[in-house]
């Protein structure tokens, strides 16, 4: 079974990871040959209205993810609050509430982990500021499938804790300043461009 | 970085063998569970026994009681009381008036796990002056939550929780007029427990066993895939009666199910139904 994504863009975060988040979609073009998937630890108490007020700022969908819907090229996903998010081998997402990993639900870890096995090298993973290590043992998973993983630069994050263990996992992991965060987003995923690094 | 231990990971592959392995050893078929959530659910019990798959599929076939530790293992069992407030509202102002029209109620709470939901549920009706014609089964393929369902004692540390999201959802009452608090634990009162009975059934191969008002299955879809999905709505509907309710959790969803056309969708957000035809 072929993928509808030819690529999948995961990016992990927490806290201060949001606002570099607006400033990547912001850089998107308005056609591009991924699926972008972002994780970001959120309350699950306060149901959030990023996806809803994210749409009305870019004026297009940004999909809250539910169980079983499909990952499609061209679309932004967000991962809900209260739940871990998975990929399934026939290319769409599943839901699942089992026990927080590292007092996370979502887990960038359990995301990661599922991306790797199922998109194995066809996925670029970003994990930007946060207070825990969340996305660390993902990267491990990714690295090992052959998967490009990249941190926000710890000097330039809000927290550091996140992309440095991210960082520390593995030589292969490449630290990104905010312009290079920006330029892959705004260059590098154009639907004519299919650069594999 | 080194690591303490090796983490165990298997295939789609072996996980495939693992599910046709139990299926012909026992009466569990895991086949139409969500793979990457189940593959996880497997590699976890892998390396709490510190086994491989050879291991595994040795202790399934040859090990007494094995097949239903795993089978309990394997199968997630997160639930909470008054889960989702919001859903409990919205139970409590749009379908309970509805459901004060039917002289008797049955519901049924598919996939209860430890019970939480039923007693939520319980209670929701008491509150509203229901229970007393109400009769409510919950269900789970897995017996062992089902005896700290029946039992009702559940830990002071999770009521806290639970009083919470009471209070989100119903701040006039207080959620400890339903329970009995002990040192470490805290009891179901009887006349919340009475109309109540756990049993073993397991969606994924057993049929109608009844006809009910109102069923609650909410997140246990997501650990199917689309196939067995169906086959679980499908048993849902035939186990409604008509104009009963159906209660998904919240990010689940039948609006790509062909049986779709016999429901009304109540509250799109929160997934509730109606059966209409």
């Amino acid at each position: 079974m072929k993928p509808t994504a030819p690529l999948l863009v995961a990016i992990g975060g927490s806290a201060g990871a949001y606002e570099l988040v607006v400033a990547i979609l912001e850089n998107l073009p308005t056609h591009f040959d991924a699926a972008i998937v972002i994780v970001l630890h959120r309350n699950s108490k306060y149901e959030t209205r990023i996806e809803s007020s994210l749409s009305d700022r870019f004026g297009r969908e940004i999909r809250a993810i539910r169980d079983k819907m499909p990952i499609l090229t061209n679309e932004i996903y967000f991962a809900p609050p209260g739940y871990h998010t998975l990929v399934e081998p026939d290319f769409i997402f599943s839901l699942d509430v089992s026990d927080p990993v590292q007092y996370s639900r979502p887990s960038i870890d359990v995301f990661f982990e599922s991306v790797a096995d199922v998109y194995q090298d066809r996925c670029v993973a970003l994990l930007l500021s946060g207070a825990n290590k969340d996305g660390a043992n993902g990267f491990r998973a990714l690295i090992r499938h052959g998967a490009s993983c990249y941190v926000q630069q710890p000097g330039e994050a809000l927290i550091s804790t996140m992309p440095q263990a991210g960082l520390d996992v593995h030589s292969k992991v490449v630290p990104w300043n905010h312009q290079e965060i920006i330029n892959f987003f705004r260059n590098n995923l154009k639907t004519e461009t299919h650069e594999n690094d | 970085m080194a690591q303490l231990k090796k983490i165990t990971e298997i295939s789609f592959e072996q996980l495939q063998e693992i599910v046709v392995v139990l299926k012909n050893v026992s009466d569990y078929d895991l086949s139409g569970y969500t793979r990457s959530s189940l593959k996880r659910r497997v590699e976890r019990i892998l390396n709490l026994e510190q086994m491989d798959i050879v291991d595994l599929k040795n202790a399934l076939i040859n090990t007494e009681g094995f097949k239903q530790y795993f089978v309990e293992e394997v199968t997630v069992n997160v639930t909470a009381m008054f889960r989702d407030p919001a859903f409990f509202n919205k139970l409590a102002t749009d379908i309970i008036p509805y459901l004060q029209t039917f002289p008797r109620l049955k519901a049924w709470c598919a996939g209860c796990s430890t019970g939480e939901e039923v007693y939520s549920i319980a209670i929701l009706l008491q509150e509203n002056k229901l229970y007393e014609r109400t009769f409510i089964y919950g269900t789970d393929v897995n017996s062992k939550v089902l005896e700290i369902a029946r039992r009702g004692i559940y830990p002071l540390s999770k009521l806290k929780e639970y009083t919470d999201n009471f209070n989100t959802y119903n701040s006039k009452e207080s959620l400890s007029t339903y329970y009995t608090a002990g040192y470490d634990g805290a009891i179901i009162n009887h006349d919340v427990r009475q109309n109540i009975l756990f049993s073993t059934h397991n969606l994924a191969t057993d049929h109608v066993f009844n006809e009910f008002h109102l069923i609650l299955c909410r997140n246990v879809l997501i650990y199917f895939d689309m196939e067995l999905q169906e086959r679980v709505i499908n048993l849902f509907y035939e186990s409604l009666a008509l104009f009963g309710f159906l209660c998904l959790g919240t990010k689940e969803t039948i609006l790509r199910q062909p049986v779709l056309d016999n429901f009304k969708v109540i509250d799109k957000e929160l997934n509730i139904y109606q059966k209409i035809r």
